[in-house]
């Protein structure tokens, strides 16, 4: 299992090598406490629970820090899951962060993209909209018909129409790594990554590359 | 990487690869705009090469920008000399 919990911080642009200009994400990971090792036996499945950004003990329920105290770990923010193998020799306490991502070359990152609120078809779905000239002063955004007469007599599902934009969990596969920072536990993607800046985001190993 | 500012005369040191050749051009010419900050910040330097005027736009950072010698300073009381390009001969002179 190679997998973090992470900060998107922002874009910014490095040069490799021979000069050419990358475009880069950078997203702080880490350091990921352990918080909680799942396993077959007791759980019905392998697993890791990671925590991240610290927090303080006060603003936790009892129960919430009770499970801090007993991983001996100090009370994180966040908390989430990520299966791992079988065999993975972590456990509760150890700690997880950049440097695990050292020997990999492509990522999957999994944000919360920015919320656009409800808006309407030509802006969420990429419709043309009507016609600017020749009279159509009524029809500029709108969608146009959303089916067809008798038969079927109705709208089919998945009919694209205006609705919430963005908002929404996403993964953007395969993003290449173009340098982890260690001592800033900073890792460098290409290209974009969803969510805004400041949010949280979960970096994993890519599923279909490398 | 070297002070200058808009306006300033300066010369800017290309490194250029041509094949398994690298050799350095120099891109001389008047500062006129200095783009974005950190590590994305460009600056446009602006010349009139045989009667016909060209620009060129830099990342400050680019590894291919070896050297930027300051000339001559400019005194310019504007940020961006866009309206350079308007003018000619003696009127586009910065002092």
């Amino acid at each position: 299992m190679t997998a973090i919990i992470g900060r998107k911080i922002g874009m910014t642009q490095i040069f490799d090598e021979s000069g050419r200009q990358i475009p880069v994400t950078v997203i702080e990971a880490g350091p990921c406490p352990v918080v909680q090792r799942k396993t077959v036996e007791s759980d019905g499945y392998d697993a890791v629970q990671l925590g991240f950004i610290e927090q303080k003990p006060q603003r936790l329920s009892k129960a919430a820090r009770t499970r801090f105290e007993k991983a001996e770990v100090k009370p994180q923010r966040v908390l989430r899951e990520f299966r791992c193998e079988a065999a993975s020799e972590l456990k509760a306490g150890d700690e997880v962060n950049a440097a695990a991502f050292k020997e990999i070359t492509h990522v999957d990152i999994t944000g919360t993209t920015k919320g656009r609120g409800f808006q309407g078809v030509v802006k969420r779905h990429n419709f043309g909209g009507g016609r600017a000239s020749h009279g159509g002063k009524s029809v500029l955004r709108r969608g146009g018909s959303i089916g067809m007469c008798t038969f079927p007599g109705r709208v089919f599902k998945n009919t694209k129409m205006p609705g919430q934009m963005g908002n929404v969990r996403v993964t953007t596969q395969n993003l290449k790594i173009v340098q982890v920072r260690e001592e800033d536990n900073a890792i460098l993607v290409k290209g974009s990554v969803p969510g805004p800046n400041g949010s949280v985001v979960l970096v994993r190993k890519a599923l279909k590359k490398g | 990487m070297p002070e200058f500012a808009v306006g300033d005369a300066v010369k800017v040191h290309v490194r250029i690869q041509e094949g398994n050749n690298v050799r350095t051009q120099i891109f001389s010419g008047t500062v006129i705009a200095r783009d974005g900050h950190g590590a994305t910040e460009t600056f446009t330097v602006r010349r009139i090469s045989y009667g016909e005027g060209v620009e060129k736009v830099f990342p400050i950072h680019a590894p291919a920008v070896e050297k930027i010698e300051v000339e001559r300073q400019g005194s310019v009381r504007r940020a961006k000399l866009y309206y350079a390009r308007a003018l000619k001969g003696k009127k586009a002179k910065i002092t």
